[in-house]
């Protein structure tokens, strides 16, 4: 059973219909009472980073979340805002992250873009995979994705990055350590590539 | 790399498609939910749909058709119509749309884009602005489907929005709205130098090339259009199509 959750952000219904129309079992879930049974977590995120920390912290699902994350090793993917809130720290706020993998989100640096590169990254971009990690089995060539950011993971353990993507610079795209992980572009909107993601992410 | 972004752009009215031609005379092209099935199994880039009714009417956002909407889409959604709050906005965010694209509110209340902002994270917040040309050469803002002038200089409010914290610009050409002879490339050039955030252009496209057109001289950009995506034909029967990827190829590198 894959839980997807709910804490008030999030285009949780698009991952629903994904997995419903894939025949994979899944669930929403905004109370932690329901966590029970979950073999699978998805945080999704679409916002800003302070708004959709706070929106977990007050959602009430906060501990059991890092139990079933820290101690568990339930597998767990953020997505988008989901995987930044991954880090220790953003400087788009100042709240804490999750610290659920070391690093910390930074903003895009401008001076590195080039001129006619607009900001936020917005748009279809080509993932470049570099491992053979099983969330990104069948992906293949450097397959397009959907972003829409202007802040990015920066890892502090290199081996944690498994696809990047560029933009003015390379960029962790895809992350994991463990049980953990994250990808800042958005697989519930990007077609066929992004459902073979969501479909690895199930089977994993 | 980073492609551009060739996007469908439906307006809604009274729960239906319509295409307008510069701003009137809204004609049926079909049910909303049913287009975006056909444009999901088309993989299309990005998806615009636009109430153009709600402002106007004065009525709240139709948030069970969003919801359908968004969830049925594949593709990332930018929606518009009506919203004249944070909250509202917000609300529509929740519902599963990635873009939240306002127009008459922030002409009225600039202040809303970083409101709105805060809550959804600037990339979500996309300003579409209606254009058309003056008597005497310039162009000028319209809200209310064309109907009312706003006296703010386009360049200059383009910038305050910039500074605002707005994620997009979309520019609407009203004079090319359904006409099908090309974008309004002035328009789209003296826009482009300006800003540093992405923008997305509607209004003119009747062929793949004048797309191809606005991509050679822009590269990173989002095209619009309407009539393109689902008339077929000189008599414009209703039609959805989109290009595949090898028409898209072609379009990335016309010279």
């Amino acid at each position: 059973m894959i839980s997807i959750i709910d804490y008030g952000l999030g285009n949780i219904k698009a991952f629903a219909n994904i997995y419903k129309s894939l025949n994979v079992s899944y669930k929403i879930i905004s109370d932690f009472h329901d966590l029970a049974g979950t073999d699978k977590i998805i945080i999704p995120g679409v916002g800003a980073f302070d708004h959709a920390m706070k929106s977990l912290n007050d959602s009430g699902m906060r501990d059991t979340l890092d139990k079933m994350v820290l101690d568990d090793h339930i597998p767990v993917i953020g997505i988008c805002v989901g995987m930044q809130m991954l880090a220790k720290s953003s400087e788009e706020g100042v709240e804490k992250g999750l610290g659920w993998i070391d690093g910390v989100v930074k903003k895009f640096d401008r001076s590195k873009l080039r001129s006619k590169e607009p900001l936020p990254h917005m748009g279809w971009n080509n993932v470049l995979i570099d491992s053979d990690n099983r969330l990104l089995k069948d992906l293949h060539g450097n397959p397009r994705f959907y972003f829409l950011h202007s802040y990015y993971f920066e890892c502090n353990n290199p081996q944690d990055v498994i696809a990047k993507a560029e933009y003015g610079e390379a960029f962790a795209c895809v992350i994991n350590s463990g049980n953990i992980y994250g990808i800042q572009c958005h697989p519930e909107k990007s077609h066929s590539n992004g459902i073979q993601i969501l479909k690895n992410f199930g089977e994993l | 790399m980073l492609y551009p972004r060739i996007i469908p752009c439906l307006l809604v009215r009274n729960k239906g498609l319509v295409k307008t031609v510069k701003f009137k005379d809204g004609k049926y092209v079909g049910d909303p939910l049913n287009a975006v099935k056909i444009f999901n199994e088309k993989e299309v880039d990005e998806l615009i749909v636009l109430d153009i009714d709600a402002t106007v009417q004065n009525i709240e956002p139709d948030y069970k058709m969003i919801e359908n909407l968004a969830a049925e889409c594949r593709m990332p959604l930018c929606y518009g119509g009506g919203i004249k709050t944070a909250v509202q906005a917000q609300r529509i965010f929740n519902l599963g749309v990635e873009k939240i694209a306002i127009s008459s509110a922030i002409i009225e209340r600039p202040r809303l884009v970083s409101e709105i902002a805060t809550r959804v994270g600037n990339q979500s917040v996309v300003a579409v602005l209606d254009v058309k040309k003056k008597m005497l050469g310039g162009y000028e803002i319209y809200t209310h489907n064309g109907m009312k002038k706003s006296r703010l200089n386009l360049l200059s409010f383009v910038l305050q929005l910039e500074k605002l914290g707005v994620g997009e610009i979309v520019i609407n050409s009203i004079d090319n709205d359904g006409m099908m002879k090309g974008y309004d490339l002035n328009l789209i050039a003296k826009i482009k130098e300006t800003v540093n955030v992405p923008m997305t252009v509607i209004g003119g496209a009747g062929t793949t090339d004048d797309i191809a057109e606005v991509i050679s001289q822009h590269g990173i950009i989002g095209v619009g259009a309407g009539s393109l995506f689902v008339f077929k034909g000189k008599y414009k029967a209703v039609l959805i199509s989109y290009p595949d990827e090898k028409e898209k190829e072609k379009i990335y590198c016309k010279e």
